[in-house]
């Protein structure tokens, strides 16, 4: 079947133009398979999990427990219960950053964080590390946007804690050294989180070949329901972690004398969960699995944008393997908001502006770029029409 | 020309165009045709914010009228301010009060910027007015 029929949301116009949709990096479209399946659920299967014993929540709390296992095996994490569901990365970050912080982190303790992550990756470590008197310290970028991985040794001292880097960044498209990075961590006591928001949607991922200890990812961006995420740890440190939320289902025992914890991965998912989005992982899973591998679009793209006179492409290679089909851009002389505009009445829907990540665009001098990320779903002729529509909004800028 | 004749002729070229790529192109030649801003007068003071690209706006009293002159880094911004400007600049507080900016509903403007372009457009008329009211 053609990819390109499962996404409703292709078939429509903008202007009378047909829509050429490239800001998948910020959210993907959803496929006819998901959005049935949530509205299946919501017509038929509505019930609270785990608490009751009628039919309806039993049938309710597999699908939920079904799309744990789904999970569970896309990234080959070892065991099920490592698999916690959130409302998406930013929430299982801050979760992360606060049941680490509690377990793990004193006065005096660093955190690394990258110098390209998304804010989602950043400022919920500079609220731990304010909360705690710990020490934020930055790992670089060089110009082409790769992590300075021989700077992540110089960082690291018998006080570093933590790594937080992103699998792919949203901004430079480039896939990050993870399992280089987790050994040099781990060879000196130190756990790594990976923001796998943008990893997840381009990359195979096996947690364990991967080797970091978390892995933080949304739903929306990998063609499942909104609000839905993951936050995968190491199960021998997820069980040192207390909880953020406390609430029902999280609980073992509640008295007046105190509480204790329900076992993972129930211990972080407190209060009712998105009952019918959560199951929708199992087809965002399987579309995964049916979309092309093609790199046409990706190489293309990238050649033409690296030949454009007065385009800056950041977050470039001599290895296109380690590129994804995300190109964020600066232009001479025309503004990144201004292109945006333009370009989207042309039909062409892009990204322009800081993009999440203020420190990266002060690092390469910019107030912003225009950001283009294509899915599978995306045709060379869409790549073409969004390359000329670029070319024609650059002349009538200039 | 009275601020009202001014909004009128705006709206009168505006509807001369009707793709909004067209529209585009006619603020980009107004953005474009813009006095120069002096660079030190980019300051943060005159910043408006709210806006996704900057905008800096100055103001003047000059024989009880209010003279503005502006700046942005992204050229149709530049052109919305420069718009502004030709209606609202070298009035008199009252005039600019007493205007209920509606003419930029019969522009379509606002619709038809993205939502932090629109929200932008708010923040200028919000600085204009305000401004003004500072000056009655
Ligand atoms: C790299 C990266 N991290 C984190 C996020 C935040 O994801 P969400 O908004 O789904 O929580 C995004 C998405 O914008 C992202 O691209």
């Amino acid at each position: 079947m053609n990819i390109r029929e499962q996404f409703p949301q292709l078939e429509r116009k903008v202007y009378g133009k047909p829509l050429v949709y490239l800001d998948n990096a910020a959210t993907s479209l959803r496929p006819r398979s998901v959005i049935e399946r949530w509205t299946e659920i919501s017509s038929h299967s509505t019930s609270n999990l785990h608490r009751a014993v009628h039919h309806i929540a039993a049938e309710a709390t597999e699908a939920y427990e079904a799309a744990r296992d789904a999970v569970r095996d896309f990234i080959n994490a070892p065991q099920r219960e490592e698999v916690i569901f959130t409302s998406g990365t930013t929430h299982a970050i801050n979760l992360a950053a606060w049941s680490i912080g509690e377990a793990f982190i004193g006065e005096g303790d660093e955190i690394i964080v990258a110098e390209s992550e998304h804010h989602s990756d950043l400022v919920p470590w500079q609220m731990l590390c304010r909360r705690k008197n710990a020490v934020l310290k930055r790992l670089k970028v060089d110009d082409s946007g790769h992590i300075l991985t021989d700077a992540l040794k110089e960082l690291i001292t018998p006080r570093t804690k933590l790594t937080c880097v992103a699998h792919i960044s949203n901004v430079l498209g480039l896939i990050n050294p993870i399992s280089e990075i987790a050994s040099l961590c781990h060879r000196n006591g130190v756990m790594l989180l990976v923001d796998g928001a943008q990893g997840i949607v381009h990359q195979s991922v096996d947690v364990q070949s991967l080797g970091c200890d978390f892995y933080a990812f949304s739903g929306h961006k990998m063609y499942g329901a909104p609000g839905t995420g993951v936050l995968w740890g190491r199960k021998d440190l997820l069980e040192q972690m207390p909880p953020m939320f406390g609430g029902g289902e999280m609980i073992e025992t509640v008295s007046w004398s105190g509480s204790t914890w329900a076992p993972l991965p129930r211990k972080f998912e407190a209060g009712t969960q998105d009952i019918s989005a959560v199951p929708c992982f199992v087809q965002a899973i399987e579309t995964m699995k049916q979309m092309p591998q093609d790199t046409q679009v990706r190489d293309f793209v990238y050649e033409s944008l690296m030949k454009m006179d007065d385009v800056t492409l950041f977050g470039t290679t001599d290895d296109l393997n380690e590129k994804v089909p995300l190109f964020s851009i600066a232009v001479k002389g025309a503004h990144h908001e201004d292109l945006a505009l333009i370009l989207d009445k042309m039909g062409v829907a892009v990204r322009s502006g800081q993009m999440c990540a203020e420190p990266l665009m002060d690092r390469f001098g910019v107030t912003g770029m225009l950001r283009a990320s294509f899915a599978p779903y995306n045709t060379m002729n869409e790549a073409e029409y969004f390359l000329s529509s670029l070319r024609k909004a650059i002349t009538m800028l200039k | 020309m009275t601020l009202k004749e001014k909004q009128e002729q705006i709206i009168e070229d505006f509807s001369l165009y009707d793709e909004w790529l067209d529209k585009y192109e006619y603020l980009i030649e107004l953005g474009k045709a813009l006095e120069p801003f002096p660079e030190e007068k980019k300051t943060d003071d005159r910043l408006i914010n709210g806006c996704q690209s900057r905008v800096w706006l100055d103001t003047q009293m000059s024989s009880g009228r209010l003279v503005f002159t502006a700046d942005s880094d992204a050229i149709i911004t530049k052109g919305i301010i420069s718009l502004l400007i030709s209606v609202y600049s070298d009035r008199t507080p009252e005039e600019i009060l007493q205007d209920d900016f509606s003419f930029l509903d019969a522009l379509g403007l606002k619709e038809n910027l993205s939502p932090t372009r629109a929200n932008g457009l708010v923040s200028m008329i919000e600085t204009i007015r305000a401004k003004a009211a500072e000056n009655e």
